[in-house]
């Protein structure tokens, strides 16, 4: 008989539209961070790093990248003959065929699958947050208090709390009531979206609710469960918690990784992150280059000068290019004398020669400034850039760019450059 | 390919040249080019070949090549039909001996070749550093309707070959002459060490070898039966080095400072594969000046480096400066240190302001402080 104590489901559906032309060919999950690794990888590593073997992993939003990342789970060991990781997309049913259509209807479409393993506890985790967390931890408080559903909780500034859902607690970390978005809240302790339930109370919740349109589990489920005089328990967490949802955060999140002693350490030894990645080639710091306050991936080439920036594996970086403050994801090209400044640029995207960013006076974008803000320069993958050209702050740059889309070589500061070219489908062959 | 693959990696302690480093590993184990071990390079070669079955003989301070081994998966053996296999001896009623040379290592293990059925074999050492379609030898191997194929590589007339076995090859590519470890070289042509037999014709040799008490496949098949077996030699062009020295394998790194070769290796199809070992991007703070060097993952990096080739999880502290120099992996280098003409052992903790200069020659540095950092 297959039986295991708790197992996890890791929603990575969303698109995360606040990460710009970062999440038009992939998932949110499925981002790169920090030089070598996909935001999924965090809540992955975790799992396993905490004794979690069995995780269902969520998909709808542009699946393949994210499908050839975790593909059986080898770089994670979860890879197993029972349990181990299992993408689930929606599916076709006999009737009601439906998309997911919120984070508890498509943990409720996937009953089956959790019902499999004969689980005591689930863990809902979602793909999108840079942390680490012991869930192990978490489920022994979570059986200390008898709870039927944990929360993981963060304090957070007081003033902030208005952008979360806020718990307020008994003297026992007991759940009295939920705020959702409190224009005065009584709390500081934000939800992270982590959450522990007993399979039995999840299962009948979901049943219970299961015609409620856009299921949530922030909205409905647990709303419903705190109805229903189940006990609720916040587990407080006091580590590194990032929510990388909008360009800013997941600018800043990177740039964190860079200090001496970086609050998020990707350098201890026990609770190690993992990723696919291929054996890749020391990477090659030419003779004139100069390399500052840096993370760089494996087999890139320097042949510029790289100041406080992200650069990812297989990046080339050309003679006489400056990039500073910026990040560069895997197998993109950067050619010869150009000057970056805080732009990120996404993966197997090519800057040729000449190229300057981030340069002139900030302006709204034109189109999206809720998301290209804060002078950051963005350049979508697969993208081309055309020698020479200037692009200034608050911009966003997509697709096979030539000089007749830069009027005198320029792309002022608040403009949107979006091209679908007609070739775009064939990097996806 | 209908080739098995046999990869001799057996070399370690006896290997006196390679000085110190051998005391640790197999030479088949020693750390290339930032991110590499040199079994790596043999056995991609050998995936990439489309060899599925592979066997990897080994005895010498095997702990470290028996760690790199553990899993078959990344270079794609990791596969229900065929795979890696690591063969060490094994004490058994019939034999209680050690490998006693090449040749008895295979005899050891002729049973494993008896059990498969790929018509030919590949025999390739673990130490050295090449790409080869072996595909390409095979269609020689049949064409040439040989018993043996050695591949072989010409080195030019300035090139010291008293190390390697040297051939004497005809108009048609049969070796006539074959000395191991000559005095006064006959020629600069010098077997690589890798052959292709077919495979009864193996055990039928090997078998013979081990009853008249015979070890080595140099000495007791090839030179032996040279003159009655058609034994041919295939030339190749393309970079091949072995790393029985610390010269060598000092100079086999540094190669790769070279744009030309690392992009043969590493931009070139097909790739060469290792295990992976999940460590974070490398990281450089404040003040770092490094100038043509390769850095592998893992490192963070203080100091100057130049002219280095610094493996993985290596700490560079402030104010050191290391150069001309191999570190290997894990090595943890106290502020203000010199490190010049180097290898400074995996593992090491070199304490602050320490001097380390090779003055003639390479300098190996083994220094086993206690770590209380990190």
């Amino acid at each position: 008989m297959i039986k295991k104590e708790m197992i996890a489901m890791l929603l990575a559906g969303g698109q995360g539209s606040r990460l710009g032309v970062l999440t038009r060919k992939v998932a949110k999950p499925a981002v790169s961070f920090g030089g070598k690794y996909r935001i999924i990888d965090f809540p992955l590593s975790n799992c396993i790093d905490s004794g979690v073997d069995t995780v269902g992993v969520l998909t709808q939003y542009q699946p393949l990248r994210l499908n050839t990342h975790i593909g059986i789970g080898i770089p994670w060991d979860l890879d197993r003959n029972i349990g181990g990781v299992t993408v689930l997309p929606p599916y076709e049913k006999s009737a009601n065929s439906e998309w997911y259509t919120g984070t508890a209807n498509a943990i409720y479409q996937n009953i089956d699958y959790m019902e499999s393993f004969n689980p005591d506890y689930v863990l809902i985790l979602s793909g999108d947050h840079i942390y680490k967390m012991d869930y192990e931890v978490m489920l022994d408080f979570h059986k200390a208090n008898n709870a039927e559903v944990t929360l993981a909780v963060m304090p957070v500034p007081l003033e902030e709390a208005k952008r979360f859902g806020i718990v307020i607690t008994d003297e026992n970390r007991k759940i009295v009531e939920f705020e959702e978005k409190p224009e005065q809240p009584r709390s500081n302790l934000a939800s992270m979206g982590i959450y522990i339930f007993n399979w039995k109370t999840l299962k009948e919740a979901l049943i219970a609710k299961a015609e409620q349109p856009a299921l949530d589990f922030g909205k409905h489920v647990i709303p419903y469960c705190h109805e229903n005089q189940a006990p609720i328990y916040a587990y407080e967490y006091n580590g590194y918690w990032k929510d990388v949802g909008t360009l800013h955060s997941y600018w800043e999140a990177n740039m964190e990784l860079i200090d001496i002693v970086p609050e998020f350490n990707l350098y201890e030894e026990y609770w190690k992150i993992y990723t696919k990645s291929d054996a890749l080639p020391p990477q090659y710091i030419s003779a004139n280059s100069i390399v500052e306050r840096s993370l760089i991936g494996e087999g890139a080439s320097v042949y510029g000068k790289v100041y406080n920036s992200i650069i990812g594996c297989n990046v080339e970086i050309g003679e006489g290019t400056v990039i500073r403050d910026s990040i560069i994801m895997n197998e993109t090209v950067i050619k010869n004398n150009c000057e970056l400044n805080k732009t990120i640029v996404a993966e197997n995207a090519v800057i040729s020669d000449d190229v300057k960013t981030g340069i002139g006076e900030e302006a709204d974008n034109e189109t999206d400034p809720h998301i290209y803000n804060h002078g950051l320069v963005c350049i979508g993958e697969h993208t081309t850039v055309p020698a020479g050209v200037t692009i200034g702050k608050n911009t966003v740059v997509f697709g096979e760019t030539d000089v007749s889309d830069y009027p005198d070589d320029l792309l002022a500061s608040g403009k949107s450059l979006i091209k679908e070219g007609e070739k775009a489908w064939e990097h996806w062959v | 390919m209908g080739a098995l693959g046999i990869i001799l990696a057996g070399g370690g302690t006896k290997h006196s040249k390679m000085g110190e480093l051998a005391t640790k590993r197999a030479v088949a184990a020693m750390p290339i080019a930032g991110s590499y071990r040199s079994i790596d390079f043999s056995l991609s070669n050998m995936t990439n070949s489309h060899i599925q079955r592979v066997a990897v003989l080994t005895q010498d301070n095997a702990r470290s090549l028996n760690e790199h081994l553990s899993s078959s998966k990344w270079w794609n053996f990791g596969r229900k039909q065929g795979g890696l296999y690591v063969f060490t001896p094994t004490r058994t009623v019939e034999n209680s001996e050690w490998y006693r040379g090449t040749a008895d290592s295979i005899a050891q293990n002729l049973e494993f070749i008896k059990d498969s059925h790929e018509p030919y074999v590949v025999i390739a050492s673990g130490d050295c550093v090449y790409k080869m379609d072996y595909n390409k030898v095979l269609e020689y191997h049949i064409a040439k309707k040989a018993d043996i194929t050695v591949v072989c590589k010409d080195f030019s007339e300035e090139e010291n070959v008293e190390r390697y076995g040297c051939v004497k090859i005809d108009e048609d590519g049969r070796i006539s002459e074959f000395e191991e470890k000559p005095v006064k070289a006959f020629s600069h042509t010098i077997s690589c060490g890798i052959y292709i037999i077919r495979r009864r014709q193996l055990v039928e040799m090997i078998e013979k070898a081990a009853e008249e008490n015979r070890y080595d496949f140099v000495n007791d098949i090839l030179i032996r039966y040279k003159d009655l077996k058609r034994i041919y030699a295939y030339r190749t062009l393309d970079y091949w080095k072995n790393i029985s020295t610390v010269q060598d394998y000092y100079d086999t790194n540094m190669d790769f400072l070279k744009p030309e070769i690392r992009n043969y290796f590493f931009r070139q199809y097909p790739d060469i594969y290792s295990k992976i070992d999940d460590l974070p991007p490398a990281k450089y703070n404040v003040g770092v000046q490094v100038r043509n060097s390769l850095i592998s993952s893992g490192s963070i990096i203080n100091g100057e480096v130049e002219n280095s080739v610094i493996f993985k999880k290596v700490f560079v502290g402030n104010n050191c400066t290391i150069k001309n120099s191999i570190i290997l992996n894990d090595v943890y280098i106290g502020d203000n240190t010199h490190i010049e003409n180097c290898i400074v052992e995996s593992r090491d903790t070199i304490r602050a302001n320490s001097f380390h200069k090779g003055e003639d020659g390479i300098k190996i540095v083994v220094e086993k402080n206690e770590r209380y950092v990190i």
